[in-house]
């Protein structure tokens, strides 16, 4: 059943549904209504046998949810941004010690300067601590990742991240449907690990381990990965049996057949773009666009196949890596490694600036008769940028930059310094 | 654990033989089925306190729990010496994390144990001084405030020892460490506030707080079962001398804590729910020197300019714990 609901409230009624018995919460803006809304199902009792933790990080989080799940519960935390830094070294921990965690990651920017909108820079920040990066495209498919990704998690013995928009997604209020209990105790098997801290059948987990064997604990956990990249298609497959929808997956390809441009993509913006694609289409342009569902692992094979047959590849990015550019797109390029492409990479959508079609469809447009950059920052004010570059001309001194643009753009009366 | 009050003067310390104690009430350790916790051929040094006092705290909380109970760890020697891969001394679940995270660790397993109705396993968290007082103490300040089923026991060996004896928050004053090196006007650990998490914990309200050293391992053993009789948040400090990082000989280890509580440098007490409700009396007191000389991290206190001063404020911060703690008793040794 379709109901009208938030975003978060859906996610929250799903994770539920998951029956996770350790719950952690720390607030943090986009996050806050997960685990708001789980917190009030422990409470009235509709989420049976969970104890719901109120914690004082995201590193006690995380690390609560390390022991919980080490003890053989199902463990649950949600966060964004500087809090999943906070626990960045908890989430190279859990995977390392294999335990499937799962998290939502309310995708939102990271500061200097603070910013509390959506974009993946959080996320991404933690491209290689060993997690699985599921990335939802609608809300639909947020609440959808989450029953996979337990299962993903549990049968692979890594943790896994569902990312979703903050605020795109996570506040957006739209008609969803929230898988029943009977549905997800039939999709999700109880939680049982191969080990547990178990008094009758005592393990120490969590040794230190030197170089005769740390490469192949490492190796291990690449190789984990890898086979995931074979049971996240079966699992959506099986999902779609199940409950009716198309949703996670490795990618999902839309009007790439015979498109000479392809624009991949991850999150919410995929919508935007398609709607830009399908204008294009109707003028004659031959566009189509690839939505990344799994990041961590990265499917390097699909992506060849989804965009081999393009001739120029553009790579939409919600973060980048400052001192060279794209992040997904270093991944794609070694996908399609010797194809001979035109390769793209457009900085979209920072810190929460809309990525509007008007915008798209110029850098489409720019792409296809071939005047596109390779790097591109969208709606980048050269203007701003030039007075400011022009003042650190001027007098050279090192310091924030962020409060002299916003007395440009007339945010706050501060004087330049 | 059942006490008899027993006196037993030749020692001039409160330790007594088993020999004089009726079978049950005698030391864990003088059990021969004792769980022996933290097996040999584990790699601490010569005369490590931590290792002996880890082994009678675990063995305690084992007889304690009858067997039912999981451990956490955090980084540190005692997980670095009991478990390079791929061998374990640990005779019970353990788990190592990270550093700065046991408390919460701690309370993920509890909260995994309270889920699937396990509650009669229970929860051991142990560091050292700096995972405990420095990089784990917002965990451990939350795990307090929430009242987490955990037995948290801090090995305080007054430095970051497994990674070459630098300063922690613990190290005392005037202390020499590999970064508070003996050189300067001032030489050693810099005069701070000190960071008394005992007392940190009991102004959280912790149900059960307690000092102790490997100079007593009788009342170690005591206060480890007495924190098990508990639910809730407990705190453990107990000093374990490290020979490495002191410069004191291996074989002083044992006479280097009883030294320390005997100067009144570290009170040995008892507190529940915030109140200090017993306290270990100094039998023989002695001089904050006599603690200080055996210990080549305090020798520049002893041909140093400043030594002399430095000494004094030490005797001070000794004399203080003497008073509030009522550490020589209302009349004189008991
Ligand atoms: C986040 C982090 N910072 C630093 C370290 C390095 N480190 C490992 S053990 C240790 C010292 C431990 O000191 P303490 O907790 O007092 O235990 P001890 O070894 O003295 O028993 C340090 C600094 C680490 N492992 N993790
Ligand atoms: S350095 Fe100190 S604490 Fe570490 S094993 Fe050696 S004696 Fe024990
Ligand atoms: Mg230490």
């Amino acid at each position: 059943m379709r109901r009208q609901i938030e975003g978060a409230k859906g996610v929250a009624e799903v994770v539920a549904a998951c029956r996770p018995q350790v719950i952690c919460a720390y607030p943090i803006t986009p996050q806050t209504h997960i685990v708001e809304g789980l917190g009030a199902l422990v409470r009235t009792g509709a989420l049976r046998g969970c104890e719901f933790v109120n914690v004082e990080s995201e590193f006690a989080a995380m690390s609560v949810a390390i022991g919980a799940s080490a003890a053989g519960a199902r463990a649950y935390t949600a966060t964004a941004s500087q809090g999943l830094l906070f626990m960045s070294e908890a989430l190279y921990n859990a995977s390392g010690l294999g335990l499937p965690v799962v998290m939502t990651v309310a995708n939102r920017a990271i500061g200097a300067p603070i910013n509390i909108w959506n974009d993946h820079s959080d996320a991404m920040s933690q491209r290689d601590s060993g997690w699985i990066q599921l990335y939802a495209e609608t809300n639909q498919e947020a609440i959808d990742l989450h029953v996979q990704a337990f299962r993903l998690a549990e049968e692979m013995s890594v943790p896994v991240m569902v990312c979703m928009d903050g605020f795109v997604l996570t506040h957006a209020f739209e008609p969803l449907e929230v898988p029943t209990q009977e549905d997800v105790d039939a999709f999700l098997p109880p939680f049982t690990p191969r080990q547990v801290l178990d008094p009758s059948e005592p393990v120490s987990i969590g040794a230190m381990v030197g170089p005769e064997a740390f490469t192949e604990v490492r190796y291990l956990a690449f190789h984990r990965q890898r086979e995931a990249l074979g049971r996240i298609p079966e699992i959506a497959a099986e999902f779609a049996a199940a409950f009716g929808r198309d949703s996670g997956g490795l990618l999902h390809t839309y009007r790439c057949e015979d498109a000479r441009t392809v624009v991949l993509a991850m999150g919410s913006v995929l919508g935007t773009l398609k709607d830009t694609v399908d204008a294009l289409r109707d003028e004659g342009v031959a566009i189509g666009v690839v939505g990344l569902t799994s990041f961590r692992p990265f499917p390097m094979a699909a992506v060849r196949e989804a965009v081999g047959g393009a001739e120029r590849l553009i790579v939409l990015e919600r973060a980048f890596s400052v001192g060279v550019g794209g992040i997904v797109s270093a991944d794609v390029h070694m996908a399609v490694a010797g194809l001979g492409q035109l390769h793209h990479t457009v900085i979209a959508g920072l810190g929460g600036r809309p990525v509007t079609r008007a915008s798209l469809r110029r850098m489409m447009l720019e792409a296809v008769e071939g005047r596109l950059e390779p790097l591109t920052f969208l709606d980048l004010d050269r203007d701003l940028i030039d007075r400011e570059l022009a003042r650190v001309r001027a007098r050279p001194r090192s310091g924030p930059a962020a409060e002299n643009i916003l007395r440009d753009v007339g945010v706050v009366g501060a004087r330049p310094h | 654990m059942g006490t008899r009050e027993i006196r037993y003067f030749q020692v001039g310390s409160h330790a007594v033989g088993n020999r004089l104690l009726d079978p049950e009430q005698r030391t864990v350790q003088a059990d021969p089925e004792r769980a022996n916790a933290l097996t040999c051929g584990h790699r601490a040094c010569q005369g490590c306190g931590e290792a002996l006092g880890a082994r009678y705290v675990v063995d305690a909380a084992l007889r304690a729990t009858a067997g039912r109970l999981v451990a956490v760890n955090a980084t540190g020697c005692l997980e670095v010496f009991s478990t390079p891969y791929p061998e374990t001394s640990w005779q019970l679940p353990w788990l190592h994390s990270l550093f700065g995270n046991a408390p919460a660790v701690a309370t993920g397993v509890a909260a995994a144990l309270r889920a699937q109705g396990h509650e009669d396993v229970r929860v051991l968290a142990q560091g050292g001084d700096g995972g405990t007082v420095d990089i784990g103490f917002g965990c451990l300040s939350g795990m307090f405030e929430r009242d987490d089923d955990v037995l948290y026991v801090c090995y305080d060996n007054q430095g970051y020892m497994n990674t070459g004896v630098q300063r922690s928050g613990a190290t005392p004053p005037g202390a020499r460490t590999a970064t508070t090196e003996a050189v300067g006007d001032a030489p050693g650990a810099p005069f701070g506030q000190g960071k008394d998490v005992p007392r940190i914990a009991m102004a959280h309200g912790v149900g059960y707080v307690a000092t102790a050293t490997v100079a007593d391992l009788r009342d170690l053993e005591g206060k480890v079962e007495r924190a098990m009789e508990v639910r809730g948040a407990r705190y453990l400090h107990v000093l374990v001398p490290c020979p490495l990082g002191w410069g004191s000989p291996p074989a002083l280890t044992i006479r280097i804590a009883r030294l320390a509580t005997q100067t009144g440098l570290f009170p040995v007490y008892e507190a529940r729910d915030g109140e200090v409700t017993g306290v270990t009396t100094i039998r023989r007191h002695v001089p904050v020197e006599e603690y200080l000389r055996p210990q080549k991290r305090f020798a520049h206190l002893f041909s140093h300019p400043s030594g002399p001063a430095a000494l004094a404020r030490i005797q001070e911060m000794a004399d203080r714990n003497i008073e509030r703690y009522r550490l020589l008793g209302d009349g004189g040794a008991t």
